[in-house]
């Protein structure tokens, strides 16, 4: 039995104790005609080393390509004491410190990462974490309704330049409260949110403007003017931001006069392995005034009964489990563990680790750029300055010239045709700084070889599957 | 002692540097660019790993202490699971990799995990993207609403809930633009039939309940509050925070329910994470299909594959940027493989015969449970109102005396209709000198609060902290250390 210590005697000791005949009897309040006839279609149990055998041969089947997709995801080094760390049992197995006495290593830390986070941003505070960026933005929009004591507008503006799915999750989620998200359009040319297309909006009352920074497109926003232009329309500005990021770039708390009211992003980039997209981590920072607004759960510094610091979940008069219906949320399970990685994460970079990391990242995607646009017909989309990623156009169909890397294990971009028709075939590519020369190099070899290679039509009959012009 | 204490000017962790960068970064517009460095502390990697050490043995744990936190399922996380879902192949794949060329091992572990929880909830389809009980919650609620209005049935403003549930239960109602309106519990732990009878009518959309309940009794009448609530057009929604009891034993699609959510970081084992990472796969019946939220991993004679919206026009759309926390769905999945067939069963078994065994010995003891009538699931309430009115120590003191025992407290106030309470789930994974060992310390604990009753009130005297000014925290606020 597995996971279940219990010996015949005991079993028989604490039958006697409880006074039933057996442990069916235990069950004899559930009516007959509702109990299940056994799980037939579950497999049997199998041992650690049998399932272990299965699930290397599945982890080897999905292989370790060269990956320049970003999109939301990014491929950071990771250093090897995050997750020693993050999975040591006193973090791994605990519950939300609820019992805060015997949670004082769980809420110190998330006290630093709260420190942290709201550092970065150059906001006042932080929470211990949400689910994701894209859930992050819905909690933030909601919030935003909830703050502004401006206007009771329910409408939000959201660029089309965030990104995609993030803008479909913050429609799943705030429909239902009946607020209306209104897509403001980006600069075909510079692919940002340019300050000039949001004139149209000024005439009807919104509750918050968000402002992406950089944008689903890698493209920087001109997040002064955005911020600015928010405010004088009595709206929140809620920025939209990339952790790893904000080592080189103004803080959100920062932009315009005022800075934004709210931050939030996903904190993958900061120690979360990509995982297919999971467990990452939201996080959230805003200004002192908004924080009884904020959704999730924050830590406060305390004293004991003789004073000595402790820490503490604060503010719970916010949460689910007080106020129920009328909470700011309904989360109550967060990512508690990511964010242990993200802390340990930020420490070990520090200010100068974090900068040199955001600093290759940048600078390797500017030498991929280089390299790819110095292909035949191979083109950057928009004009306008970037960070770590870019979209880029290619001179052939671009599901097939990514099939064909595919084969090569790269995974050359993430195309876009699909989510933005309007700028027709284009693919959008990212380095971190776990691509330097030589997988750039490979990158490029091979995208120019199969470019070539295809300019030459020797096979047009087919839509292969495989690279058909496989190396020599 | 916090890390940016440790820190000085210019300490810089070389192996975490990457290469010097070949290029500069002049093409970056000056004034996007951030003047003063953050604030994070300047530390070296011994620094970091000796301090964040220091600080898990801070806390309380599975893998260190007993922790029967009512209504949390702590239960043993299996190492091996956690182990194969960081293999390199997992943990290194990008979401929006191709699933047909770098990704069919991935689907194939979704896939099968989307089976096994079909047979164990006795539902038609299941969605694994979630990433907490909160958000499978709202996925249930959302889909609820998307019934009816796909029936042009708009009409339906309220979502039932009994006063005994979960917190999250109403604020998910809310969240999806309902009304509440609370039944009540009667004297023997069932949902008040004749109560939830008058509040049903065409404005109810549909009720959330969990069975076994979070009074740790099961709802005996449930097939009767489904045809009553089916009868006025409403649909049922489990809470599956509870599924522990039943696993095997009972089925919430067989009991009547139309949605379901599960909480693997309960039932399936995957770790709490000190608040998380947890997944809440959604599970519905075959009216519900056509809502479930995207991605849904599919199969077909090419392979697996992830249907979005567009393959799902009706879905209630994306509750994640990607597809929920992969890597908790992992776990859970080898978990679920491990345990297989017969596990299932006997983790039901096990778990209820544990709550029951420890509910007779503190009977015995002279504890008052909170049902004494009823059987015990794989929890159970206790209710210390004797002791706060004869000898004015509260449940929350014996809770933070049994810190100094060395086991962890039970859920504490909750559910609120019961005064004074521990809602006490030992879970399967724990053995009977452990069930006896935690009797001996209340048993002592009640002991102490006759003799030396300033000791409990005073507890937890063996802990890092003494008791801590929850007042001070919320009145003075301090959330981000200011050097």
């Amino acid at each position: 039995m597995p996971f279940i210590p219990h010996t015949p005697s005991e079993i028989e000791a604490m039958l006697a104790a409880i006074g039933a005949d057996s442990i069916e009897a235990l069950f004899d309040e559930i009516p007959t005609e509702l109990r299940a006839p056994g799980l037939s279609a579950l497999p049997p149990g199998v041992g650690e080393m049998e399932i272990g055998v299965e699930l290397r041969e599945r982890a080897r089947q999905d292989g370790e390509p060269l990956c320049f997709i970003g999109a939301g995801a990014y491929d950071h080094h990771i250093p090897a004491a995050v997750w020693e760390i993050a999975t040591r049992g006193e973090f791994y197995s605990a519950y939300t410190p609820y019992q805060a006495e015997a949670s004082q290593g769980t809420l110190q830390l998330l006290y630093e990462f709260q420190t942290m986070l709201a550092s970065l941003s150059g906001l006042d505070v932080a929470n211990a974490s949400l689910y994701d960026g894209a859930s992050s933005l819905a909690e933030a929009v909601l919030m935003a309704v909830r703050a502004n004591r401006k206007n009771s507008s329910r409408r939000v503006l959201i660029p089309r330049a965030v990104h995609p799915h993030y803008r479909q999750v913050v429609q799943s989620i705030v429909h239902n409260q009946g607020i209306e998200l209104v897509e403001v359009p980006f600069d075909p040319r510079g692919g940002h949110t340019d300050p000039a297309l949001l004139a149209p909006f000024a005439d009807q009352p919104y509750a918050a403007l968000v402002v992406p920074q950089p944008n689903f497109f890698g493209v920087l926003e001109e997040v002064d003017a955005l911020t600015d232009w928010a405010h004088a329309h009595q709206m929140l500005a809620i920025g939209l931001v990339n952790p790893t990021a904000l080592a080189l770039l103004k803080p959100p708390g920062e932009w315009g006069t005022k800075g934004v009211d709210i931050a939030c992003g996903d904190g993958q980039p900061l120690g979360a392995p990509l995982s297919s997209g999971g467990p990452y981590f939201g996080f959230m920072t805003c200004r002192m005034e908004h924080v009884r607004q904020m959704p999730g759960r924050i830590i406060g510094r305390t004293q004991d009964l003789d004073g000595k610091v402790g820490y503490t979940l604060t503010l719970q008069a916010r949460e689910q489990h007080i106020r129920r219906s009328k909470a700011t949320s309904n989360i109550c399970t967060n990512q508690g563990l990511l964010a242990t990685a993200a802390t340990l994460y930020l420490a070990l970079l520090g200010p100068t680790g974090l900068r040199q990391v955001a600093t290759a990242c940048h600078t390797n995607t500017r030498t991929l750029l280089e390299r790819l646009t110095a292909i035949e017909g191979v083109e950057r989309v928009f004009t306008r300055p970037v960070f770590h990623e870019a979209l880029i156009r290619l001179p052939q169909a671009s599901d097939e010239v990514l099939r064909a890397l595919a084969v090569q294990e790269i995974l050359g971009g993430y195309p876009l045709a699909a989510h933005y028709p309007e700028l027709g075939d284009t693919v959008l590519v990212c380095a971190t700084e776990t691509k330097g020369a030589a997988a750039i190099d490979r990158y490029a070899t091979h995208l120019n070889r199969i470019l070539e290679r295809r300019r030459t039509p020797v096979c047009t009959r087919l839509r292969p599957k495989e690279d058909p012009f496989p190396n020599p | 002692m916090l890390i940016f204490e440790h820190s000085r000017p210019a300490r810089v962790n070389r192996a975490q540097l990457p290469p010097e960068p070949q290029q500069g970064l002049d093409d970056l517009p000056p004034e996007l660019l951030r003047s003063t460095p953050p604030l994070l502390p300047e530390v070296s990697e011994l620094q970091v790993v000796r301090h964040y050490t220091r600080l898990s043995q801070l806390n309380f744990s599975i893998d260190t202490h007993f922790y029967p936190l009512g209504s949390c399922t702590m239960k043993y996380n299996p190492r091996g699971a956690n182990q194969l879902a960081m293999l390199p192949g997992f943990l290194g794949r990008h979401p929006l990799a191709p699933t047909d060329s770098h990704g069919q091992g991935l689907l194939a572990c979704l896939y099968d995990l989307q089976e096994i929880l079909k047979e164990v909830t006795g539902m038609k389809g299941v969605s694994l993207t979630p990433m907490a009980g909160a958000q499978g919650e709202f996925a249930g609620v959302a889909m609820i609403r998307a019934y009816h209005d796909a029936r042009g049935d708009s009409g339906r403003s309220e979502i039932l809930v009994p006063d005994a549930a979960h917190g999250t239960n109403p604020a998910t109602a809310v969240m999806c633009g309902y009304r509440v309106r609370e039944i009540p519990t009667n004297r023997e732990g069932d949902v008040d039939l004749a109560a939830l009878r008058q509040a049903l009518g065409p404005q109810t959309a549909g009720i959330m309940l969990t069975n076994p309940s979070t009074l740790g009794v099961f709802e005996r009448r449930i097939r009767e509050i489904a045809d009553a609530v089916h009868a006025v057009g409403g649909l049922l929604y489990y809470d599956g925070a509870n599924l522990n009891a039943i696993l095997g034993k009972v089925r919430p699609g067989d009991m009547g329910f139309d949605v379901i959510h599960l909480n693997l970081h309960k039932t399936f084992s995957t770790p709490h994470g000190g608040g998380g990472p947890g997944a809440g796969p959604v599970g519905v019946g075959e009216r519900l299909l056509p809502f479930l939220p995207v991605p849904v991993v599919t199969r077909d004679n090419f392979g697996f594959h992830l249907e979005d919206e567009s393959a799902r026009p009706q879905s209630i759309g994306r509750l994640s940027a990607f597809y929920g926390n992969v890597g908790i769905l992992l776990r859970a999945y080898v978990y679920a493989r491990m345990v297989g067939r017969e596990g299932m069963e006997r983790v039901a078994e096990f778990a209820t015969l544990n709550a029951n065994y420890l509910a007779a010995r503190l009977r015995e003891a002279g504890f008052q449970l909170a049902f004494p009538q009823r059987r015990a699931t794989h929890e159970f309430l206790i209710t210390l109102s004797q002791e706060a009115k004869g000898l004015e120590v509260t449940a929350r003191d014996f809770a933070k005396r049994l810190l100094d025992y060395g086991h962890h407290a039970p859920t504490t106030y909750f559910p609120l209709l019961v005064p004074e309470c521990l809602l006490i789930e030992p879970t399967e994974t724990e053995g009977k000198e452990m069930l006896d060992a935690f009797v001996e310390a209340l048993i002592t604990i009640r002991e102490e609060a006759r003799s030396m009753p300033d000791v409990v009130r005073g507890a937890p005297h063996s802990l890092p902290v003494k008791r801590l000014d929850d007042v001070k925290a919320a009145r003075e606020l301090d959330l981000t250390y200011r050097p």
